[in-house]
């Protein structure tokens, strides 16, 4: 519980309507996108400045109540689980665009802007931001910065971290921190925006943030090609790198996938294929022509049973809608829906395929795979019941051994969704214990009172 | 029923429902009243898991469950738009019943709709007394749209601007009507609802005289009542059932190919509450069941059955412009959209315009606009922001509660644009 005096300060700070004390407010900042055990904070507030997120975080650290900012709440790994005595801190009061400069290309944003806000007002001055999770019509900036967040583009454009500039934050103390510049080119001090980057909330909380934005490729061509083996749809991925093209997206997706999606939304796929892969090709539009048509040459070459060419908008519409789908119809099949992100180096997407269909055999979980398949980061997702003990238990041994099987690949537990709380235990296996030790020394000189979203990441 | 375990055990009737929401918040992007509060206990994710935890007795405020559960348009854009599919209105219609069972009925409510809702000659006769003291008190709001405000009724209503009750409703001008077969070959049963009714008359005698125009037999049994969805909406599932009862038992008295309706809310209710709230084994269920499929708004029916198709014609100069406001409950939950735009273009006097985000809520939402004026206004601003930047001077939809909304928010800036149902500009094309 937090006293009466505290809660009175925050209203001070944010103003009454800026702070939640109600059970059912509080109940509703308990749980976010992940398959975790909700709980309940001891208040929620809304600063709408950064000057208030120092007032809110010092007298917080004074007080050592922990604090768990969040965003939309949509992260895969229980990163904005609070603690019961803890407060949420809400950044959605803090959306505007502060300043979108188009001749030096960057934009400076509060942490609450949506991402595909920012990602149109962006496109409407004829520039691009590339990242683009699934979530990004609800997700804000802050949480994509704080999770790295990768999307579709990944390949081609890299993720979330390859935009970041500057970030400026608020440390455990409250104090107003600034790191990076406006310039595309800064070496002064430690690369604390670096640091800041996939922090999870628990290091610094950000009070605004400047992207990078580059021109928009002016042309791009999609298709599909179908597959009877999996193996044959991933050699295909790294003959197309090989061949030095790197296609601004290139996913994948199984046959339980395939036949979910075909349920779902009748889109004519073709259900007794083992792969699909989508493909799309962007840039100058004598390059794009010329590398649509090799990467063509390259799916029939290796195996492709069928290529189709997307000749319009609307056929190119048709091929990443099929695609958009895929969690959709997977979520249909089942109460609970597990999505993971364990990935591989590119070479060893064969390997994992089969080790997920072996899991899927061994627990007797039903698991539709689909993804980035040129950056090795695949979405196996899990269908279960998490009502049902024993399904249940089924399912984190399966997930457990699905993250053995990725580090014996050479691959990392998570390639975009976060480690939270749901894989915190599992880090030791990827990254060894010195690096654990050195993350603690270094979270507990920064935040001495363990105020910043403790459990997250490194443990408690 | 007061025992909270006893509601839990009710919430566990849409246990399987809740169950379907993964959390994932894809709601967020859609909802209109989350995008103005940005609460997560106004979109759908938030309202879900505050029934899951109420059903696992994890939460035992049921009353702050019941706010933040009213606080909603029931519009159906979160559901139209959920990855995952789940039921979201089905479910707020059923735990609002539940809620309301364990919480009981406020008075008020309990008044209006056990009081006069349930008896359809009661209130009738109470609105009709009702439209003849309507000056009292009241002053002229904007005579371009005809609507009023009300100094006294400001105290309940705020300073909306709205239209007088009609002193020539349509159960007095048509009280039943059993006209034959005409060249169609078809025969329709006529639900014109409570608003078109008592407030908007005009929009029922258009639909006739279209109906009549293309040789449409029309029955429509003297003595009808409300839909039922505003009692349902508040939880009070008693007067529901009665109303579904009546309405279903008068509508049993003659066989007909379609059941047609010109409200949006009225078609949606008819065609998928009746049949999700009736009673099992009923007579009203059987009834209800074999009636969904023949439903249909009245848009719909001309152009799907009937093949009445756009003008062709150009009008020129002449042309009055018209834009087009997409209900919730035609678009979002039937998938009706391109038919009344069809009907718009069939009036060879008329060119379409099309607006802005035609798709979304303009934020009556029934009881919402009463419980939440602010914000129900606020969401209707910015459907006219949209309505105006098109330039029409006519904006049409299909439904009257919306005709309702958008008529105060452009009452109340004076704009100059008419507000009509779609069915009165077709029937204006007509000799
Ligand atoms: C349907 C769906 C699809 C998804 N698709 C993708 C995808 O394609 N790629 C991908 O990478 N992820 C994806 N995700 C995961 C998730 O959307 C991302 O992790 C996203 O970046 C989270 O953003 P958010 O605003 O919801 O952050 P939240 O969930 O609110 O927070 C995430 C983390 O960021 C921290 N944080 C938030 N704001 C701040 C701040 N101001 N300062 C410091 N820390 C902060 C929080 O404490 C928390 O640890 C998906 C999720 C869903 C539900
Ligand atoms: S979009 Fe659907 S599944 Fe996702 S949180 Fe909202 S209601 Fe739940
Ligand atoms: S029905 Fe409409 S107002 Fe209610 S939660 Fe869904 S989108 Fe929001």
């Amino acid at each position: 519980m937090i006293s009466k005096s505290i809660i009175k300060e925050f209203e001070t700070i944010c103003g009454k309507d800026g702070v939640m004390t109600s059970e059912v407010d509080r109940q509703n900042y308990s749980y976010d996108a992940a398959v975790l055990d909700p709980v309940v904070p001891a208040a929620v507030v809304r600063p709408g400045t950064g000057g208030e997120i120092g007032k809110i975080v010092a007298l917080c650290n004074d007080n050592s109540i922990p604090v768990t900012v969040r965003g939309a709440g949509t992260n895969l790994s229980g990163g904005t689980i609070p603690m019961g005595n803890g407060i949420v801190l809400l950044t959605n009061r803090m959306n505007r665009i502060i300043e979108l400069n188009d001749v030096d290309m960057y934009v400076r944003v509060e942490p609450g802007v949506v991402t595909a806000t920012l990602a149109a007002q962006v496109a409407s001055r004829g520039l691009f931001y590339p990242p683009d999770p699934g979530s990004q019509a609800v997700s804000t900036i802050a949480g994509n910065v704080a999770e790295n967040a990768g999307g579709l583009r990944g390949l081609k454009y890299g993720v979330t971290k390859d935009y970041v500039m500057s970030i400026e934050f608020y440390d455990a103390m409250g104090r107003r921190v600034t790191s990076g510049s406006k310039t595309v080119k800064c070496v002064t001090g430690y690369n604390l925006a670096g640091l800041m980057t996939s922090s999870e909330g628990t290091l610094g909380i950000f009070s605004e943030i400047t992207l990078k934005l580059i021109p928009p490729p002016q042309a791009s061509k999609a298709m599909m090609a179908i597959y009877d083996s999996v193996e044959d749809a991933t050699q295909t991925v790294a003959a197309i790198i090989a061949d030095k093209i790197v296609p601004c997206t290139l996913e994948l997706m199984d046959n339980f996938t395939i036949n979910a999606v075909e349920d779902f939304s009748k889109a004519g796929l073709p259900r007794d294929a083992k792969a699909l892969l989508l493909i799309e090709v962007d840039g100058h539009p004598v390059q794009v022509a010329e590398d649509g048509a090799k990467v063509e040459a390259i799916c029939r070459k290796l195996g492709a049973r069928h290529v189709q060419v997307a000749q319009n908008d609307a056929e190119k519409a048709k091929v990443w809608e099929a695609r958009r789908a895929a969690l959709s119809a997977l979520a249909r099949l089942k109460p609970t829906l597990v999505l993971e992100d364990a990935t591989v180096p590119r070479s060893k997407i064969p390997a994992m395929v089969s080790a997920i269909e072996g899991l899927s055999r061994k627990y007797n979980l039903p698991i539709g795979t689909f993804g980035h398949a040129g950056d090795g980061n695949l979405h196996p997702t899990i269908l279960t019941d998490r009502r049902d003990n024993d399904q249940w238990h089924r399912t984190e041994r399966c997930v457990s051994d699905l993250f053995d099987a990725a580090l014996a690949l050479g691959g990392t537990l998570s390639g975009e969704h976060g480690i939270g709380i749901a894989k915190s235990g599992f880090l030791k296996n990827e990254v060894g214990q010195s690096s654990i030790d050195f993350s603690r020394a270094m979270k507990a000189a920064i935040d001495p009172n363990t105020i910043l979203n403790p459990g997250k990441i490194i443990g408690c | 029923m007061s025992d909270i375990n006893e509601l839990a055990q009710s919430l566990k009737d849409i246990e399987n429902q809740l169950t379907d929401c993964m959390k994932c918040g894809m709601c967020q992007a859609v909802c209109p009243v989350f995008k103005e509060t940005g609460n997560e206990g106004d979109v759908a994710r938030g309202k879900i898991f505050l029934l899951e935890r109420l059903s696992d007795l994890m939460l035992t405020d049921a009353k702050g469950v019941k706010t933040r559960l009213d606080k909603c348009l029931m519009c159906g854009t979160c559901a139209s738009n959920c990855p995952s599919g789940v039921k979201i209105l089905e479910i707020f219609i059923k735990a609002r019943a539940a809620l309301t069972e364990y919480i009981g009925l406020s008075p008020v409510k309990k008044l209006i709709f056990r009081g006069m809702l349930k008896h359809p000659e009661r209130m009738n006769a109470l609105i009709e007394a009702a439209s003849k003291l309507q000056g009292l008190g009241t002053s002229q709001a904007d005579p371009e749209l005809g609507t009023q405000c009300s100094k006294l009724l400001s105290r309940f209503i705020g300073d909306r601007h709205f239209l007088p009750l009609s002193k020539n409703p349509l159960h007095k001008t048509t009280p039943s009507l059993d006209s034959p077969v005409g060249k169609s070959g078809i025969k329709v049963a006529f639900f014109p609802g409570c608003v078109t009714d008592k407030m908007n008359p005009e929009i029922g005698l258009a639909t006739l005289k279209v109906l009549k125009h293309h040789g449409v037999g029309v029955f429509m049994p003297k003595g009808q009542a409300c839909c039922g969805i505003p009692a349902l909406a508040s939880g009070d599932r008693k007067t529901f059932d009665s109303l579904l009862d009546q309405n279903t038992a008068l509508f049993a008295e003659m066989d007909f190919d379609y059941l047609i309706t010109p409200c949006a809310t009225c078609t949606a209710t008819i065609k998928e509450i009746w049949p999700m709230m009736a009673r099992n084994n009923s007579k009203s269920r059987s009834r209800a069941d074999e009636w969904a499929p023949k439903t249909m708004d009245i848009s719909q029916f001309l152009v799907d059955v009937l093949h009445v198709e756009p003008s062709g014609q150009n009008a020129g100069q002449q042309a009055l412009s018209v834009t087009y406001h997409d209900p919730c409950h035609l678009q979002k939950s039937l998938g009706v959209s391109s038919q009344p735009r069809q009907i718009i273009r069939a009036n060879p006097g008329c060119e379409f315009v099309e607006m802005n985000a035609a798709g979304t809520c303009c934020g009556n939402g029934g009881s919402f606009n009463l419980q939440n004026y602010d914000l129900s206004r606020s969401i209707g601003m910015k459907k006219r922001e949209n309505i105006l930047s098109t330039g029409a001077s006519i904006v049409a939809t299909s439904c009257p509660a919306c005709m309702m909304q958008i008529r105060d928010v452009l009452s109340q800036n004076h704009d100059n644009v008419k507000v009509k149902h779609v069915i009165e500009i077709y029937a204006d094309s007509l000799e």
